[in-house]
């Protein structure tokens, strides 16, 4: 029987139906749902890992251990997984492994717009794209069999519009894989350089059967419908491409490595060949570099996603109609309770100097808070106040870092270590909201549950800061403005490494809030510091401010800011 | 094709409201794509869900210009993907204001005169009391069914059609206070 399915959801069925054992992930947007889908079968053993480096590094075992495995990400996931991915291409694999990564053009969710195209040929990976949901489901099951057939790790790539939108599907049963044996090969899995030496040869080889055998794989083809203009391009684009024109289509369905025969078989049945790709001139690049004759980045460029009015546009001319009227912005906000606003009201009062990280308080960089500095990637807030430190700068006098509680330890608490072995002189604060909030509520080693909702040892904060050497660690209640302010400035102030662990959970968890506050008029002298908060329920109105009840979960923020006791319960 | 838009802000369910119509084109046999916004987006920011219901669907995505139908589930939302709209299209709005955040700080102001832009624009819109009407059907959560309650209506959908598709999407727990939104959506 069809039915709709998100492509994510796809891809965790596809991994079940080719009789996946273990999936190892970290959530990001727009990668998150496949791991939550995969989780809901009993057959596969899931996990939300610390971070994409050991999540790989699981799969790579549960693969060489004799079980199919899985690690999705996003794609600056694959950044910090880079070192075993590269490795593990040279052991490839015993039974199949595949890595999900999901790219986001436009970045409707992330902090850079990079091509993990790339990664497939800087680390002899191939890579597989799906057009949409049936596709993801098929082309996860081909994916398992090229792993196996190749002995390779195999990508799965994504995009956002993929990621994220529902099609119609037919699943199938799941095929049920006994362990395959395991047997002890140094050759082929200890990667030292006479061994590595070996396997380099070997990743040669293997390339080159596959560069070979995907001209003939049915998932890379030509679809002829004129003779004019013939188009390369794969994902999304394919589907765009498909409805703006009425060009031949090469459809990619294996992105590294390129069919290169195929597509020159193509170029020669067309007039004119351009390549149409969102993000790098990927496959544009390669196809020039092999002689074929293409164009295409010229005219749509590298900047964010692509569309089929935009193809159009680009192509025939056609203008799409554009909004012309400026209107105020609507951008993401801290939620109405969220715990973290207070901080962040506190280090702009204090005019700190503060470096970020990545999650839901990345929103305080924007007004009314203005509080942060800097935000690179995931764990960096650590590594740049320290930074900053070291290099003498004056902002160093006065700066924290700040950086939540599933972020410090994917890659926050290497940056403590640091500070702490290389006398550092830094305030750390870590908002600690018992949840992984932006990518919607995952668990983590701190919450005390399994992404199967089972309890598990809950990480003490405290104590592992302790044991780093961190000189002063203090737990302060996020709500507690005073408590707050009172406690940054002694730390700040405090020679060494210091911690600041701002403990409350995400707003979002608790879903039995008191009654909503509201402002007495009488006693409010419409002085307006209640909306430098930033809090969404706080309005702005014509003759003072109001309190939406509709908003509100009476967190108090706003009542301790209040000098004239306006705001009441 | 039917081309629809779902615009809001972040935690008004426009989510639901596309699966919902997902559920409509799989019982009406026909093909269809829908294209939600996760992630950061959703923290009240503006939201868009694009829906495509037809023979065969291509693209995700519905193209500037030719949407058949804006659900837009709050005024100023209405405005800003009003270019959507193709020129017969139907823009409706449900007649709410949820203030941004440079407008709460004071930074930009409302705009108060949304109807009669769309006019000057030339839209074909339509005023829905959603609020009114899903606080009447018992919670104020439920504007997006009493959105798509009109919808249903104007796309000449049957309503026991339209609350099959319902009943599929929503928990039963929630399914009462939807059926009556869904109703008086209709009837509005």
């Amino acid at each position: 029987m069809k039915k709709l399915m998100l492509t994510n959801e796809a891809v965790a069925r596809g991994a079940y139906e080719a009789g996946v054992k273990v999936v190892s992930s970290y959530p990001g947007t727009p990668s998150t749902e496949i791991t939550e889908f995969a989780a809901k079968y009993p057959e596969i053993y899931c996990e939300w890992a610390p971070n994409e480096k050991v999540a790989v590094e699981v799969a790579i075992g549960a693969s060489i251990g004799g079980g199919r495995a899985l690690a999705c990400m996003k794609h600056v996931g694959v950044n910090v997984a880079a070192d075993p991915l590269f490795t593990a291409a040279y052991t490839g694999v015993n039974a199949g492994l595949v890595i999900a990564v999901a790219d986001d053009p436009a970045m409707h969710s992330s902090q850079n717009e990079q091509d993990s195209r790339f990664y497939a040929r800087a680390a002899h990976i191939p890579m597989l794209e799906p057009a949409d949901s049936q596709e993801a489901i098929e082309f996860m099951k081909l994916a398992y069999r090229i792993s196996e057939e190749y002995d390779t790790p195999v990508f799965f790539r994504l995009t956002t519009r993929i990621a994220h939108s529902q099609s119609f599907v037919v699943t199938s049963e799941r095929e049920e894989r006994p362990l395959k044996e395991y047997k002890k090969d140094a050759m082929k899995y200890v990667m030292m350089p006479a061994m590595a030496r070996a396997r380099h040869l070997a990743v040669e080889a293997r390339e080159a059967r596959l560069a070979s055998d995907v001209n003939r794989m049915g998932v890379n083809r030509a679809e002829i419908r004129s003779s004019k203009l013939g188009i390369v391009c794969s994902g999304a684009v394919y589907q765009y491409v498909k409805e703006a024109t009425d060009a031949s289509v090469f459809k990619l369905g294996i992105v590294y490595p390129l069919p290169m025969e195929a597509i020159r078989k193509f170029a020669e049945q067309v007039d004119e060949l351009m390549v149409i790709e969102e993000l790098e001139p990927f496959f544009e690049d390669q196809l020039k570099a092999n002689g074929i004759a293409c164009h295409g980045k010229e005219i749509f460029g590298r900047q964010g996603e692509y569309s089929v009015a935009f193809i159009r546009e680009k192509l025939y001319g056609i203008p799409s109609p554009k909004s012309t009227l400026t209107l105020p912005a609507r951008p993401p906000v801290m939620c109405a309770g969220c715990p973290h606003r207070g901080v962040f009201y506190i280090l702009n009062k204090l005019r700190l100097a503060v470096s970020g990280d990545i999650g839901c308080y990345t929103l305080g960089a924007l007004a009314p808070l203005n509080a942060l500095d800097t935000c690179i990637c995931m764990g960096a807030s650590v590594g740049v106040s320290h930074g900053f430190d070291k290099v003498g700068s004056p902002a160093a006098k006065k700066m924290v870092s700040v950086i939540g509680d599933s972020t410090f330890i994917h890659s926050g608490i290497t940056g403590i270590i640091n500070a702490v072995y290389n006398q550092s002189d830094i305030t750390c604060i870590i908002l600690d909201n018992s949840i992984t909030g932006m990518t919607g509520h995952q668990d983590n080693p701190a919450t005390g549950r399994t992404i199967k909702g089972e309890p598990a040892y809950k990480l003490n904060l405290e104590a592992l800061l302790k044991s780093c050497g961190v000189g002063s660690v203090r737990v302060v209640d996020a709500y507690d403005l005073v408590e707050l302010e009172r406690v940054i400035k002694e730390e700040v102030e405090r020679p060494g490494v210091s911690a600041i662990i701002a403990r409350r959970p995400c707003a979002l968890l608790n879903k039995k809030y008191p009654p909503a506050l509201h402002i007495e008029q009488e006693k409010c002298m419409k002085c307006k510091s209640c909306l430098r908060i930033g809090c969404p329920a706080i309005e702005s109105i014509e003759g003072g401010v109001r309190i939406n009840p509709e908003l509100c979960v009476a967190c108090g923020v706003c009542e301790t800011l209040c000098k004239f006791g306006a705001i009441v319960g | 094709m039917l081309d629809i838009l779902i615009v809001g802000v972040g935690g008004q369910g426009t989510l639901l409201a596309s699966r919902i119509l997902g559920a409509y084109a799989e019982r009406k046999g026909m093909d269809c794509k829908l294209s939600e916004v996760h992630g950061m987006s959703q923290r009240g920011g503006s939201v868009v869900t694009h829906v495509r219901i037809g023979r065969s669907v291509l693209s995700p995505l519905v193209s500037e210009g030719e949407a058949d139908y804006i659900l837009a589930f709050e005024r100023l939302e209405a405005l800003r993907w009003s270019h959507y709209l193709k020129k017969d299209g139907i823009l409706l709005i449900n007649d709410q204001i949820i203030l941004p955040m440079p407008v709460i700080t004071g930074a930009q102001s409302y705009p108060a005169d949304i109807t009669e832009k769309l006019t000057a624009e030339g839209r074909n819109y339509r005023l829905v009391q959603g609020l009114t009407l899903a606080a009447e059907a018992g919670n104020t959560k439920a504007v997006n069914v009493v959105m798509l309650g009109v919808l249903f209506k104007m796309i000449g959908e049957t309503e026991e059609s339209a609350i099959q598709a319902l009943e599929v999407s929503v928990p039963a727990k929630l399914l009462e206070i939807n059926r009556k939104a869904l109703a008086l959506g209709y009837r509005a």
